[in-house]
């Protein structure tokens, strides 16, 4: 097996998670401060995706496209907050599940409405079209490299905004302690908007970037929101520490499950049965992996921690 | 009382008008109009009621449901149509896994299903049913087109296909006219937006040419990070890969890719012709194979509710059976299973006048081709 490939697979193995910590940031970022599970968080990324590829197709700047995401998710998120999720904090999970899932009908018909029913176009921007070569003398699409920088100056980014500001600190407080930061006199109501928009915002940007390189179409949210949620559950609900390390867990396990699985296989079946046992086997591998941690850490690996 | 007085009058009214008076007929159409898949359940939907517009037949009742590409929902929606809406016909699913769900349940309960897309082997073979017309193609055969045609120009193809019933078929149906080296051979999954891990496997394989079936935004979202890859082996597929659906979100970088089909929007014959300007006037879009081949189902149900009742089984299943509609394929006609017997071209993928992107026949692969399973079908 060539070195340049497993590079590369493990290079994809990066991109993916870090394309899955964007999405599972926002998740575990409202679950933690609001208690919220938000099912419609992939209907956000929808909205990036969508944002984008519109903005793009008008103005022909991916730039622009990827601003209008950032800014078309955070208001989606605002106003869904403010008219919906809002009354939802005091209820039970089922009601939030309930509700959330309502809107991912409401968010995927509006779509629809608006943009029909065939996926629309976007390409990524030319500034970073093209492969670089790699040591090991394999090449790799800069796009893709420009995905794995974006997502860790996000982790660093959300790093310093909890630890270091003020907004990170009442996040943080509003973590552990709800009722009381209330009674302290923050202002929990705009916290809890700025902290869903903010979770919105990071989806939009994981849509419009990957809108780029798979389709924008209705529904592209719903595969991506069930791998985020294995990375929370991995990782432990509502710690972004374990969100980071769980997508990346779950990126590369499921990169390299896809690639390995088959070969291991192709050692002693014949190679198109080796190809089906394989793909079959590696579809399941994250679920696996995930089942695993919980028996050994059911609240997953870093519960508690922000 | 006045319920059975109104039965009695309508059963003689029917007697002594016969089929003077058309019948009212329900299809079920059970498609994909949400997700990944879509683009393809549009077009079936679009062009099948397109047709019974055109044919004027008010007594046609098309009942759409989406099956959101869900095989238990698809199987629901298939018991409520069956037990509550009591079609007569059912139409209408694009994906094998949902087909094999669906079909073999319904046609035992003697409905009779014509399937716009979806053709997996086994409903071609050994569970083949008089109930059971298949209007586009056994899965496999648009594959062997391509797997012919990589065979004359190609040593070591690449191939993929997600892991479902009908990419198995593809590549079966691939390797049955392909008879080259394999640089290897690789099931995705079903509805995977991600293909790097797949994409860096094929740079490393050493292959001279690519063939992968993947349909809706599979297909988009592989051939887009192709491109961006870096890769230049050249990408065959079989049209699914390629459609009017999937190619404005492609762009140009589909541009000059082969690939096979029973039809294309330059078909010459003049039902083709007229099939394409009236949907483009309709819809203002290019129709997709898929669109085609509904368009066809449309107009065989036609063709044969013209000379038989459907509530006469024989007699319908009799009248389907002989295919006498004018086909936009130009000639069509059924194999002893039930599954057509017709040409298959290679296209390319052309920029049109108007700078939109499309398909266009370059050479004609297989004459008059049916399916290799047909003799396993004791019918």
């Amino acid at each position: 097996m060539q070195l340049a490939l497993v590079i590369e697979q493990l290079l994809n193995g990066l991109q993916l998670g870090v394309m899955l910590f964007l999405m599972a940031a926002g998740l575990t970022l409202i679950f933690g401060v609001m208690g919220l599970i938000n099912l419609a968080h992939g209907s956000l990324y929808m909205v990036g995706a969508f944002a984008c590829a519109a903005v793009a197709a008008w103005t022909g700047s991916f730039w622009l496209g990827l601003v209008a995401s950032l800014a078309a998710a955070a208001a989606a998120g605002a106003v869904v907050e403010l008219l919906v999720v809002r009354r939802l904090y005091g209820r039970d999970h089922l009601d939030q599940v309930l509700a959330t899932f309502a809107l991912i009908l409401v968010f995927s018909e509006g779509t629809r409405w608006l943009f029909g029913s065939f996926p629309l176009y976007l390409d990524i921007p030319p500034l970073l079209s093209g492969a670089v070569s790699l040591p090991g003398g394999s090449q790799y699409p800069l796009y893709r490299l420009a995905i794995i920088g974006v997502g860790i100056l996000v982790a660093v980014g959300l790093y310093l905004l909890i630890s270091r500001t003020r907004l990170g600190m009442r996040i943080r407080a509003g973590e552990s302690d709800r009722e009381m930061i209330a009674a302290l006199g923050v202002d929990v109501a705009t916290l809890y908007t700025l902290v869903f928009a903010l979770g919105a915002a990071l989806a939009g940007l994981a849509g419009a970037m990957v809108g780029a390189i798979q389709s924008v179409q209705v529904g592209m949210g719903e595969p991506v929101l069930i791998l985020a949620f294995v990375v929370i559950v991995i990782g432990g609900i509502g710690s972004i520490r374990g969100a980071l390390v769980g997508a990346l867990l779950v990126g590369v396990v499921d990169t390299l499950g896809r690639f390995l699985l088959p070969q291991l296989f192709g050692l002693f079946m014949a190679p198109s049965q080796a190809g089906l046992v394989g793909g079959a086997l590696a579809s399941m591998l994250i679920y696996v992996v995930m089942a695993l941690i919980l028996a050994f850490r059911p609240r997953g690996l870093f519960a508690g921690e922000v | 009382m006045n319920k059975l007085i109104a039965a009695a009058v309508f059963g003689l009214s029917m007697g002594v008008c016969g089929l003077a008076f058309a019948e009212p007929v329900k299809i079920g159409m059970i498609t994909t109009t949400s997700g990944g898949g879509a683009g393809l359940g549009v077009d079936v939907r679009d062009a099948f009621q397109l047709a019974v517009k055109q044919s004027g037949n008010k007594d046609i009742e098309v009942i759409v449901e989406d099956d959101a590409q869900k095989p238990e929902l698809a199987v629901q929606l298939a018991d409520k149509m069956v037990q509550s809406d009591h079609v007569d016909l059912m139409t209408g699913i694009i994906w094998s896994n949902l087909a094999m769900a669906v079909v073999p349940a319904v046609t035992a309960q003697d409905i009779i299903y014509l399937s716009p897309n979806a053709g997996p082997s086994p409903l071609a073979g050994a569970q083949c049913n008089k109930n059971y017309f298949n209007v586009a193609y056994q899965n496999d055969n648009f594959h062997e087109a391509m797997g012919q045609y990589d065979n004359d120009n190609y040593k070591k193809t690449f191939i993929l296909a997600p892991n479902y019933p009908a990419g198995k078929d593809a590549l079966t149906g691939f390797k049955r006219y392909y008879k080259g080296e394999l640089a290897g051979e690789v099931y995705t999954q079903l509805g995977q937006t991600d293909y790097a891990a797949e994409i860096a496997q094929i740079r490393a394989s050493g292959a001279d040419s690519v063939f992968f079936f993947l349909p809706g935004g599979m297909g988009i979202a592989f051939t887009k990070q192709y491109v961006q890859s870096g890769v230049n082996t050249p990408l065959t597929g079989p049209a699914f890969s390629f459609s009017q659906d999937v190619l404005p979100a492609i762009g140009d970088a589909a541009l000059g890719v082969k690939n096979s089909a029973s039809w294309s929007p330059d078909l010459d014959n003049a039902e083709n012709k007229a099939f394409v300007e009236a949907f483009k006037a309709e819809f203002k879009r290019i129709p997709s194979v898929y669109a085609a081949q509904s368009y066809d189902t449309a107009n065989l149900i036609l063709s044969a509710l013209a000379k038989a009742s459907v509530k006469d089984k024989d007699a319908f299943r009799a009248a389907l059976k002989a295919a006498d509609f004018k086909s936009v394929r130009g000639k069509f006609k059924f194999n002893t299973n039930q599954h057509p017997i017709q040409d298959i071209y290679i296209r390319e993928v052309v920029k049109a006048e108007d700078g939109a992107l499309t398909n266009k026949i370059v050479s004609t692969a297989f004459t008059d081709h049916g399916d290799a399973y047909a003799e396993q079908c004791k019918m």
